[in-house]
């Protein structure tokens, strides 16, 4: 059945259905409702979770790697400075190969201080051995936890994973969401089943020194954790669609891609105005098409460029800069494409909330036909 | 040592870290000269130095990092540092 509600609150119901143990958030601004409704729920005692308050992001995620060494289903949300406060525990989740759930509503980083939308938070977490997945939707959102938390769980992944979900523009708006019942979700995802936990019965400590003859081994396991991760994920979209109707079994989404001489590449809420575009660019006769990516971590290079296979040149939007060398989406594109004569061209746009509308999707194929690109789109010169 | 996920550790586990691996130089120590003072021991600051049984001192080049206080504060110069060849 299908319910209208703000995405932030889907998020909720959702993460209330997967039973996480624990719940621990820092609710300063910025920071979204999830956080709001399931703490509301605790206290209603409709979900059977321990709710720790704490002072600070860094702190928040402390307590979810604690509380998950010790064998419970976790769960955070957060958003940009509070995930950029979360940073050195980040590393040490991924490391000691915890598998929390984190929703990550995407905003920009400061300085200057911002509220709006883009994706920079997350994807400055590119290395720390997190999990990537980003929706274009709140039905994807929603849908992305259950899956996260089945890949994550997975006894050959033990990784951690960020769902990421475009602040604003997804986090505060209004959507029809089709949510599956408790036993509905129960029936997807089994109860937590930890792989190794903190026992006083048989003592353990997590995430031990390793001197420069271990630690490159220990970084290469979670690499090889990664790329398995991409067959995990496969497998637990397939059976969501089984299950539910809705197929995620794809790392990569094509959209109008048949016989495309120009494909667009982009992650997020923007693929839904893209697919209004690629419709209208399409009734003019113009060959376009869309490849969504929704894993970014593990990064689906081979995916990519099957994809792609049949195009001439790709236009690729970045909602992220990686100051000095271009958009971090775009790099990543051009070395899964490198050495296939495909010209890859990489659009910097919409940073700190800047709307990115149809026609700037159609100016933006006009550019890359044109055989320009690897720029910042929209720049407002009269202020520069 | 095999490695465990997530670098998890049963107690007792840090005594298999060899924590001598970063050394650059390691201390040799001339039992001939050696007078049995102990000095090198006590400054040592890994506790890494051993009384043998002739009551001379010998280093764990294990754990040692090479610091060379030993060397340094052996009123009979009976330690010398030497570059280690890996």
């Amino acid at each position: 059945m299908l319910e209208f509600m703000e995405g932030s609150h889907a998020v909720a119901e959702i993460v209330k259905r997967c039973r996480p143990q624990v719940i621990s958030a820092y609710p300063i601004t910025p920071q979204t409702h999830i956080v709001e409704d399931l703490a509301q729920m605790v206290a209603n005692c409709e979900i059977d979770a321990e709710y720790i308050t704490v002072e600070s992001e860094f702190s928040a995620l402390s307590a979810c790697l604690g509380a998950s060494a010790a064998g419970s289903r976790v769960y955070s949300a957060t958003t940009s400075q509070g995930l950029a406060l979360m940073f050195e525990v980040c590393f040490n989740v991924a490391g000691m190969r915890q598998p929390i759930v984190m929703t990550i509503a995407n905003r920009s980083l400061g300085a200057p201080l911002s509220i709006w939308n883009d994706q920079q938070d997350s994807i400055s977490l590119r290395d720390s051995g997190w999990l990537q997945f980003y929706a274009e939707d709140n039905q994807e959102t929603a849908d992305l936890h259950m899956i996260a938390y089945k890949v994550c769980e997975d006894h050959d992944i033990l990784l951690p994973a960020f769902v990421c979900f475009d602040g604003f523009i997804l986090t505060h708006t209004f959507e029809p969401v089709s949510l599956p019942t408790q036993e509905e979700v129960d029936a997807y995802l089994p109860a937590f089943n930890p792989y190794q936990r903190l026992d006083a019965e048989n003592p353990l400590s997590f995430g031990m020194y390793a001197t420069p003859d271990y630690y490159m081994e220990f970084r290469y396991e979670v690499d090889r954790a990664m790329q398995r991760a991409k067959q995990a994920f496969v497998k637990a979209g397939r059976e969501f669609g089984e299950q539910f109707g809705r197929d995620y079994s794809g790392l990569v989404e094509g959209y109008r891609l048949e016989d495309a001489d120009t494909a667009l590449v982009a992650m997020g809420s923007i693929c839904g105005t893209v697919k209004d575009a690629v419709d209208e660019m399409r009734e003019n006769g113009r060959k376009v098409g869309l490849l969504k990516i929704r894993t970014y971590r593990p990064f689906p290079a081979q995916e990519i460029a099957d994809a792609l296979k049949g195009v001439s040149k790709v236009a690729v939007l970045d909602k992220n800069i990686s100051l000095g060398n271009g958009g971090a989406v775009g790099i990543e594109v051009k070395t899964a494409l490198y050495g296939s004569g495909i010209s890859v061209y990489d659009y910097i746009i919409a940073l700190g909330g800047r709307d990115v509308r149809k026609r700037d999707i159609a100016a933006i194929v006009d550019l890359a036909e044109k055989g320009k690109g690897d720029m910042f789109y929209g720049l407002r010169t009269e202020v520069l | 040592m095999a490695l465990r996920v997530g670098c998890a550790a049963a107690p007792g586990k840090a005594r298999e870290n060899k924590t001598g691996a970063w050394r650059v130089f390691k201390p040799v120590f001339d039992p001939e000269i050696c007078t049995k003072c102990g000095m090198c021991a006590l400054v040592c600051p890994e506790g890494c130095i051993r009384e043998t049984e002739e009551g001379t001192f010998e280093p764990d080049l294990d754990y040692c990092k090479g610091c060379g206080l030993c060397v340094e504060v052996c009123p009979k110069k009976a330690i010398r540092m030497e570059k280690e060849e890996k």
